[in-house]
C-alpha cells in the first residue's frame, strides 16, 4: 500500500463526521434495497436474480457474437460502432470527432466508464470542455474529485460543503438550502445543454438485438445530454451487451432496486441510432464507443470472468463493512468498493496493489446482495492466491510465507502442535488480558491486534489437555 | 448411545478450551458418546484466506486423514465448518482421491447448532442462565451455512435468559482472520461499530457461535472499558 | 485494427471462432399478470401519486380538457402533435402551441413553455410509468424540458407492466430510435440524500387518464 492510501484511509477512519455520514447514507440505502425486494413487494427476486445471472453469464460467454450483432444492428439503424481498445483510443475518437465537427462544449451523462479512462482530462487537455450533468458529478468535477460511490458520487459531502464549493467555482452567492444549490446547478447545466455541440452518454445495457443504448438517470440529464446535442457518442465497455431487448424485463426490474430501492429509476432511454426520419427532435448523429482496457484480459480467466456481470448497481459498496469504513477514496481506480477489490486488480493486474483483495473480513454481504450474483469473495479468494504465487519480494511478504510454511508443517504433527501451544502458553498464559507489549515486539502482527483490541492470555491448559484430563479423571 | 466426533478447532483448543468442553457436556447430556481424534489440529482455513492453497492443502489432508472414519463430526465453528463443507472441495479439484474424500465427509460435517437441531433434534437442552444476551451472527454460518434462526430458537430455551437483537447482527464483527492484523485499523473500526449497536441493545452478554468472532469483539469491548460479556452457544447452553 | 483486435482477443479469451454461433440462449422470461382496467388503473395511480405526481381520471375528452384548461391557465404550454391530444380538444387551447415540426422552433418554444403536453403510446400499471416513442406525432423534447409534463393517456393503453411492455414490443427499435420510460418526476437525492425533485426534467408531472 503507498503511503498516500494509507494516509486516506487513516483519515476516514478518524473523521468521525465523516464515518456517520458514510455510514448514514449506504445504512439508508440498504434499507431501502430491503423494502424493495422484499418477499412481499417482489416475490421473484431470487429467481430475477438466477435469471441475470445466467443472461449475463451466456452474453459474456458468446460476447463477440453479441458484439457483432450490436454492431450491425447499430449500423443497420444509422449509428456508427467504434472500437477503442484503451482509453487514449476511445478519447482520440472524440477528439478528432470534436474537432471535425467544431465542437467545443460536451455535456456528459453519469458514467462510470469515463472516470475510468479520465476522459475529461483528456479532452480538457485539448481544449475541449466537458460538463458532468449528473448533479453529483458535477459536484465532483467541481471539486476535482473522483466519485466517492458508483451511484452516490458526492455521499462524502455536505450541503455546507456543496455551498463553499458553488461560491468558489460558480461565484454566486453562499447558498446552504439543498433545493436551491439544485436549482442553482439546473439554471448552469441548462445552458451547457442547450449550448453543447456534442453529449456524452455512458451505457447501462447495450441492447444486441437492437442495436440499442439503454440509459437510466433520475435526474433527466441522461435524456437531456441524447436529445439536445446534435451528436450523441455513447461509451461503454464491451461487457455491457445484453442479447434481447425482452431481457430488460430482468434486468431493469433488480438495477434500480438494488441501487437505492426504487422500482424503476424516473427515467429508462432506450436509444437505437440517430433520429429517423419524420421523427421531430434527437440527435443527427449516433456513436457507440466500446471499450476493451483492460476487460478482454480479464475475460480469459473463465473463473474470474464474472466480474464482468456487474451492472453497477453500487448495492455492494452499500453492504461493505470495509467500504463503509474507508470510504470511496481509499480505493485504487474509479471502482470502489467489493466490486472495484475484484475489477481493479483484474484490470491492473494482481501485482499493481497486491494488498486490495486482502482488505476484505471475507463477510460475504457482497455477495449475497449482488443482483447479478457475482461470488465475490471466491473471486477476492481467487486473486489473494495470485497474489500469493506472484512472490514479492519485500520482506513482510517473504516472512508471511516463510511462516505459512512453518504453519502448514507443524499442523500436520500434532505433538509439534501441541509443544508450540505450550510455548504459547507459557509466554502469554494466565488469567485477564494482555494489553500492550513491549515496544520491541509491536511490530508483529501480535501488535498489530493489540493496537485496536485487548487480548485474553492464553489459558493454562489446552482443551487436549482438559480432554486427557477428565478421561483420565473417569477412568479412575 | 449414538456416537458423535468433535472437531474443536485450533482456536477453541488453545484460546477457548472451555467452549469446548461445554460443548461436551452439552452433547453427552443429551445423550451422545463424545469421541476426540487427538491428532487434530487446524482445518488449514487461515492459509486458505490469505491465498497460500498449497499449505491449506498440507492442513487439509491431516484434517481429511484424522477423521475419515468418522459418523458425525461436529464443530464449534459456523467457519471453519464451511471451510470443510464448501472449499475443501475447491481445494481439491484436481485431485481425485482427496476430492472423494472430501465428498464423503463433507455431509458429515455439523456446526454445533446445527448438529443439535438437525441431527439429535433437540431444541430444550436443560440449559438455566440470568442474563439479558444478545446473538451476533458470524458471517461464514450465515451466509455460507444460512444458520440464522437455529441458534436464537436454542436460546429461547435457556431458562432465565432474555434475547435482545441488535440492529447490526448480521454485520460483519471485523474479525476475517489475517485481516485483522492485516489492516488493523479497519478491523478495529469494524468492531467498534459493532459494539455500538450491541450496547445499543442494553444487554450484558453477546452470544455467538463462533470463537473467533467472539475474540474479536471481547478484544474490543475489553478495550473500550464496557461491562459486556461474551460466551459461545455451547457455554451458554452447558449453563444450569 | 482496433475492431478486429478487440474481437479476435474476445475470441480467443472464449475459445470461440469466427462466425461461431452462439450457444442456445436463455428463454425469454417474461410474467404478465391478467389484471382488469380498473384494478390497473387504480396501481397507476396509485404509484404515480407515491412519487408526487399527480392524477385525474377523465371521464371525457372534455373531462381531460378542461382539467388540463385549468391546470394550464393563462400561462404557456407545448402540446405534442398527437392525434389524442386533438380528439380531447387539448392542442386548441389558448395558450397551448401545437403543430410543430421543426426542432429549433420547438427547442426554443420548451426552453421557455411552463408547461409541454403528451400523450403516451403506453402506460405501465405496476411501477407508474409512462412510455413514449419518439416519432412525428411525440417529441422528445416536451416531455423533457418544461418544469410541468402533463401527459393524457387513454385508458386501454395501459399494460400491467414491463413484461407486458415488452411482450407488445420486441423490438422497440423497429418502431423508433427513441423510447423513452417516465417514472414520476425528476429527482435527486445526490446531496446528503435529501430528495429534491425537478432537476434537469420536469419537476412535477400529471397523468390524465381518459
Amino acid at each position: 500500500m503507498t503511503g498516500a492510501q494509507e494516509q486516506k484511509i487513516r483519515q476516514t477512519l478518524d473523521d468521525a463526521n465523516l464515518q456517520l455520514a458514510i455510514y448514514t447514507a449506504t445504512g439508508r440505502l440498504m434499507s431501502h434495497r430491503k423494502a424493495a425486494v422484499a418477499e412481499d413487494v417482489l416475490p421473484d427476486f431470487q429467481e430475477l436474480r438466477t435469471q441475470a445471472n445466467l443472461l449475463k453469464r451466456h452474453a459474456i460467454e458468446n460476447l463477440d457474437h453479441y458484439l457483432e450483432q450490436f454492431e450491425s444492428q447499430v449500423v443497420a439503424h444509422g449509428g456508427k460502432v467504434i472500437y477503442a481498445r484503451d482509453g487514449a483510443e476511445a478519447s482520440e475518437f472524440l477528439i478528432d470527432l470534436a474537432k471535425k465537427k467544431g465542437a467545443r462544449l460536451m455535456v456528459k451523462s453519469k458514467s462510470m466508464t469515463t472516470e475510468e479512462i479520465d476522459l475529461n482530462e483528456r479532452l480538457e487537455r485539448q481544449g475541449i470542455e466537458p460538463v458532468e450533468t449528473d448533479l453529483g458529478e458535477y459536484i465532483m468535477q467541481l471539486a476535482h474529485e473522483r466519485p466517492y460511490h458508483i451511484v452516490a458520487p458526492a455521499l462524502h459531502l455536505t450541503r455546507y460543503d456543496v455551498a463553499d464549493l458553488f461560491t468558489r467555482k460558480l461565484g454566486v452567492e453562499r447558498e446552504t438550502e439543498i433545493e436551491k444549490q439544485t436549482k442553482i446547478a439546473r439554471a448552469v447545466l441548462r445552458q451547457k445543454f442547450l449550448a453543447a455541440d456534442i453529449g456524452i452518454s455512458g451505457a447501462n445495457f447495450l441492447v444486441a438485438d437492437s442495436g440499442a443504448v439503454v440509459i437510466v438517470t433520475n435526474e433527466g440529464n441522461g435524456r437531456m445530454a441524447t436529445t439536445l446535442p446534435r451528436i450523441h457518442v455513447a461509451i461503454a465497455g464491451i461487457e455491457k451487451v445484453i442479447p434481447r431487448a425482452q431481457d430488460l424485463a430482468v434486468f431493469l426490474k433488480i438495477l434500480a432496486r438494488s441501487a437505492n430501492g426504487q422500482h424503476i429509476t424516473v427515467y429508462t432511454s432506450f436509444l437505437a441510432g440517430p433520429r429517423r426520419e419524420g421523427e421531430i427532435d434527437g440527435p443527427e448523429e449516433f456513436y457507440v464507443v466500446l471499450l476493451d482496457n483492460g476487460r478482454t484480459r480479464l475475460l480469459a480467466d473463465r473463473e474470474k470472468r464474472q466480474s464482468l456481470y456487474c451492472i453497477r448497481c453500487g448495492a455492494c459498496l452499500n453492504h461493505c463493512p470495509v467500504y463503509r469504513k474507508v470510504g470511496g477514496h481509499s480505493y485504487p481506480g474509479v471502482y470502489g468498493g467489493p466490486i472495484g477489490a475484484i475489477i481493479t486488480p483484474q484490470y491492473l493486474g494482481v501485482t499493481h496493489d497486491p494488498w486490495l483483495p486482502f482488505a476484505s473480513s471475507l463477510c460475504g454481504a457482497c455477495a449475497e446482495v449482488c443482483p447479478v450474483k457475482i461470488e465475490i469473495p471466491k473471486l477476492l479468494l481467487a486473486l489473494r492466491s495470485e497474489v500469493v504465487q506472484a512472490k514479492l519480494r519485500d520482506t513482510q511478504s517473504r516472512i508471511e510465507r516463510l511462516s505459512f510454511r512453518v504453519w502448514a508443517w507443524a499442523m500436520r504433527r500434532p505433538r509439534i502442535y501441541e509443544m508450540l501451544g505450550f510455548m504459547g502458553s507459557a509466554l502469554l498464559g494466565g488469567e485477564g488480558w494482555i494489553r500492550r507489549l513491549p515496544k520491541l515486539l509491536s511490530h508483529g502482527p501480535l501488535g498489530a491486534w493489540l493496537s485496536q483490541r485487548d487480548l485474553p492470555r492464553l489459558p493454562a491448559r489446552s482443551f487436549r489437555q482438559l480432554w486427557r484430563a477428565r478421561r483420565k479423571a473417569g477412568e479412575n | 448411545m449414538p456416537r458423535a466426533s468433535i472437531f474443536v478447532t485450533c482456536i477453541v483448543d488453545q484460546l477457548y478450551p472451555k467452549v469446548g468442553m461445554a460443548m461436551v457436556d452439552v452433547l453427552e447430556r443429551i445423550g451422545w458418546q463424545v469421541d476426540f481424534p487427538e491428532r487434530q489440529t487446524c482445518c488449514g482455513q487461515p492459509a486458505f484466506n490469505t491465498g497460500y492453497r498449497d499449505e491449506a492443502r498440507t492442513v487439509a489432508r491431516h484434517f481429511l486423514d484424522v477423521f475419515r472414519d468418522a459418523e458425525y463430526i461436529v464443530v464449534p465453528s459456523g467457519s471453519c465448518t464451511s471451510m470443510i463443507a464448501h472449499h475443501y472441495a475447491e481445494l481439491f479439484q484436481n485431485e481425485p482421491e482427496w476430492l472423494a474424500l472430501t465428498h464423503r465427509l463433507e455431509p458429515r460435517i455439523w456446526e454445533f447448532s446445527k448438529f443439535l437441531l438437525e441431527v439429535a433434534r433437540v431444541e430444550d437442552v436443560g440449559a438455566r442462565l440470568e442474563r439479558v444476551a444478545t446473538f451476533h451472527d458470524s458471517c461464514h454460518g450465515l451466509r455460507e451455512l444460512g444458520i440464522k434462526e437455529g441458534p436464537r430458537r436454542l436460546l429461547a430455551r435457556v431458562q432465565g435468559l432474555s434475547l435482545r437483537e441488535m440492529d447490526a447482527a448480521e454485520e460483519c464483527c471485523g474479525f476475517g482472520g489475517t485481516f485483522s492484523v492485516k489492516f488493523p485499523e479497519i478491523s478495529g473500526g469494524m468492531a467498534r461499530t459493532k459494539i455500538d449497536s450491541i450496547q445499543r441493545t442494553g444487554a450484558d452478554l453477546v452470544v455467538g457461535i463462533d470463537v473467533s468472532c467472539l475474540l474479536q469483539i471481547q478484544g474490543a469491548l475489553s478495550r473500550a472499558g464496557l461491562p459486556v460479556g461474551t460466551m459461545h452457544l455451547a457455554e451458554v447452553l452447558a449453563c444450569r | 485494427m482496433p475492431r478486429e483486435y478487440v474481437l479476435h482477443r474476445t475470441r480467443t479469451a472464449l475459445g470461440r471462432t469466427i462466425g461461431q454461433p452462439p450457444d442456445p440462449a436463455p428463454p425469454v422470461r417474461l410474467r404478465i399478470p391478467e389484471i382488469d382496467l380498473e384494478a390497473r388503473i387504480a396501481s397507476l395511480f396509485a404509484e404515480i401519486r407515491n412519487l408526487a405526481g399527480k392524477t385525474h381520471r377523465a371521464a371525457s375528452p372534455a373531462d381531460a380538457r378542461a382539467y388540463v384548461a385549468a391546470l394550464v391557465g393563462e400561462r404557456s404550454a407545448v402540446a405534442s402533435n398527437a392525434p389524442f391530444l386533438r380528439e380531447c380538444g387539448i392542442a386548441d387551447l389558448p395558450t397551448v402551441r401545437s403543430g410543430i415540426a421543426n426542432a429549433e422552433e420547438l427547442r426554443a418554444l420548451c426552453a421557455d413553455a411552463e408547461f409541454g403536453i403528451t400523450s403516451a403510446d403506453y402506460a405501465l400499471a405496476d411501477t407508474g410509468t409512462l412510455v413514449l416513442f419518439s416519432s412525428q406525432q411525440e417529441a422528445r423534447m416536451i416531455s423533457l424540458l418544461p418544469p410541468v409534463h402533463i401527459a393524457v393517456v387513454q385508458s386501454g393503453t395501459i399494460l400491467s407492466g414491463l413484461d407486458e411492455l415488452l411482450s407488445r414490443e420486441p423490438l422497440p427499435a423497429e418502431r423508433s430510435s427513441s423510447m423513452v420510460l417516465i417514472t414520476g418526476p425528476s429527482r435527486t437525492a445526490d446531496i446528503e440524500q435529501i430528495l429534491v425533485r425537478g432537476v434537469h426534467g420536469p419537476g412535477e408531472i400529471h397523468v390524465i387518464v381518459v
